[in-house]
């Protein structure tokens, strides 16, 4: 199928493109249309205004400090990928962007848009929730950040308003002494993952974050927990749901081997 | 039927094209309709297939999750920009030729381009990196092994020629 008519807005700045979003509460922003061009041909949304933000200035930046990485707008996940100095800064950014779809898909899609999709199959929503980040959001009233824990309110839903825009996210870097790991299950390397985990190992404190788990981007405190009983500790903590592609017996499983994956890699001896 | 029409100028294989077209009108389908450039293949339509990978700026992009509009200002390559002037076949075609890469050929452009780019990125992949390259494609015939292959082939011709200097 093919998408339904819109209008097309591309403006020029910032101050534009949220006017255009708020001149018509249909309108949507288009950053890399890789989940977004999807859903129109399948007629899943029809917004009556496309606001195109590829054409704004200034946002397809990757900066990165001793404090961490700050992912413009527009960065799409092959230059994050590829950043080596966001990837010393912050190991986990590489290590769950290798696993976002496939490289075609990453040259095209943007982190920032992905994170603000909310998609609980998604790698960097978990990633982002993990490590305690946050999106800049500019709207019609200025600027605000909203820390990860408050970004995700329901399935494919964020707590950004219609008329606000995302312009980055800010990835902590990782404490001296502190370790990562990601490990997923796909039918195919790049495929949406089954299930996905990440683990943050950082003093004396551990916790896992799930991909394709519930319904939303979940990170569960497992600190404490001898590691042969934390699957256990994990799923009374998990709602796992059968799809299409997994039943939630199986989904359930995959958190057992994964979460043990995961955290074993993570505390293991260097 | 008054839907509002675009002016949207698109650079494909060097040459650009003025066009007047709907908002969303997908790249492939501007391609294929309206410049009648019908290399780019369209499977699934919603970018799980890969048959319609074409480059923009060197990259490799899914031409039906871009509209024609968000193109402007992109220099693309489609399949048919892949050969020489003169119909010279380049290394990654060559190569399919050699291995027999395609049987129905459906396929077959978004694996050039994917291909093409990828060892743009990357000239001398291992056999694990080669496999890698195409996995965001999907064949219904061949099985693969003889696209590997072609991959694999397609690198080796290209280290020649870095050899002999061309
Ligand atoms: C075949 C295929 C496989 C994929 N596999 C994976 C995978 O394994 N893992 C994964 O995580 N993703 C996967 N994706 C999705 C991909 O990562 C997308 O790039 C990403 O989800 C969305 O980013 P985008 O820039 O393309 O956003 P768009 O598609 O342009 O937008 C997505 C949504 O976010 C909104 N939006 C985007 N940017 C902003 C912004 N700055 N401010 C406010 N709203 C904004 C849009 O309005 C829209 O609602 C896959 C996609 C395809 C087609
Ligand atoms: S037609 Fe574009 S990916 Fe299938
Ligand atoms: S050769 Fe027929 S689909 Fe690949």
């Amino acid at each position: 199928m093919k998408p339904a008519p819109f209008d097309y807005v591309r403006p020029g700045s910032l101050a534009d493109a949220l006017a255009a979003l708020s001149d018509d509460p249909g309108a949507k922003v288009l950053a890399g249309g890789q989940s977004l061009v999807p859903l129109l041909s399948m007629r899943l949304a029809a917004p009556s205004t496309l606001v195109d933000i590829n054409g704004l200035p200034g946002l397809d930046g990757v900066e990165v400090t001793d404090d961490g990485v700050r992912v413009g707008a527009l960065a799409r996940h092959a230059d994050v990928l590829a950043h080596d100095e966001a990837a010393r800064v912050q190991p986990l950014l590489r290590l769950a962007l290798s696993h976002v779809a496939h490289p075609t898909i990453r040259n095209r899609g943007t982190t920032v848009g992905s994170i603000v999709h909310a998609d609980a199959a998604a790698e960097m929503p978990v990633v982002l929730t993990l490590l305690g980040g946050s999106v800049e959001v500019a709207g019609p009233s200025g600027t605000r950040t909203v820390p990860a824990d408050e970004l995700y309110v329901g399935p494919l839903e964020s707590s950004l308003a219609h008329d606000e825009i995302a312009t980055s996210a800010f990835f902590p870097a990782l404490a001296p002494g502190a370790r990562v790991a990601f490990a997923e299950i796909a039918r195919r390397h790049g495929d949406y993952a089954l299930v996905g985990a990440a683990a943050l190992v950082e003093g004396g404190t551990v916790r896992v974050g799930y991909v394709s788990v519930n319904d939303v981007p979940v990170v569960v405190d497992l600190t404490g927990v001898p590691v042969e009983q934390m699957a256990d500790a994990a799923l009374a903590q998990l709602e796992p749901a059968g799809d299409i592609h997994a039943t939630a017996d199986y989904r359930a499983q995959l958190v057992r081997v994964l979460t043990e994956r995961v955290v074993r890699e993570a505390t293991a001896d260097e | 039927m008054s839907e509002a029409l675009l002016d949207v100028r698109l650079s494909v294989n060097g040459v650009v094209h003025d066009l007047r077209l709907p908002a969303r009108r997908l790249l492939s389908d501007a391609l294929r309709h309206d410049l009648g450039l019908t290399g780019t293949h369209v499977g699934c339509e919603h970018g799980v297939c890969g048959a319609c990978t074409v480059l923009a700026d060197g990259r490799a992009v899914r031409a039906c999750l871009m509209f024609a509009v968000s193109a402007v200002g992109l220099e693309l390559t489609t399949v048919e920009g892949l050969a020489d002037g003169d119909g010279t076949l380049s290394n990654v075609q060559q190569a399919f030729v050699e291995c027999h890469g395609l049987q129905c050929g459906f396929c077959t452009p978004g694996f050039l381009t994917t291909i093409t780019a990828g060892l743009r990125e990357n000239p001398h992949p291992t056999h694990e990196e080669a496999r890698d390259m195409i996995a965001g494609n999907l064949c219904r015939c061949t099985g693969y092994q003889n696209i590997v292959k072609a991959v694999e082939r397609a690198a080796e011709l290209g280290s020649h020629e870095r050899a002999e200097g061309s």
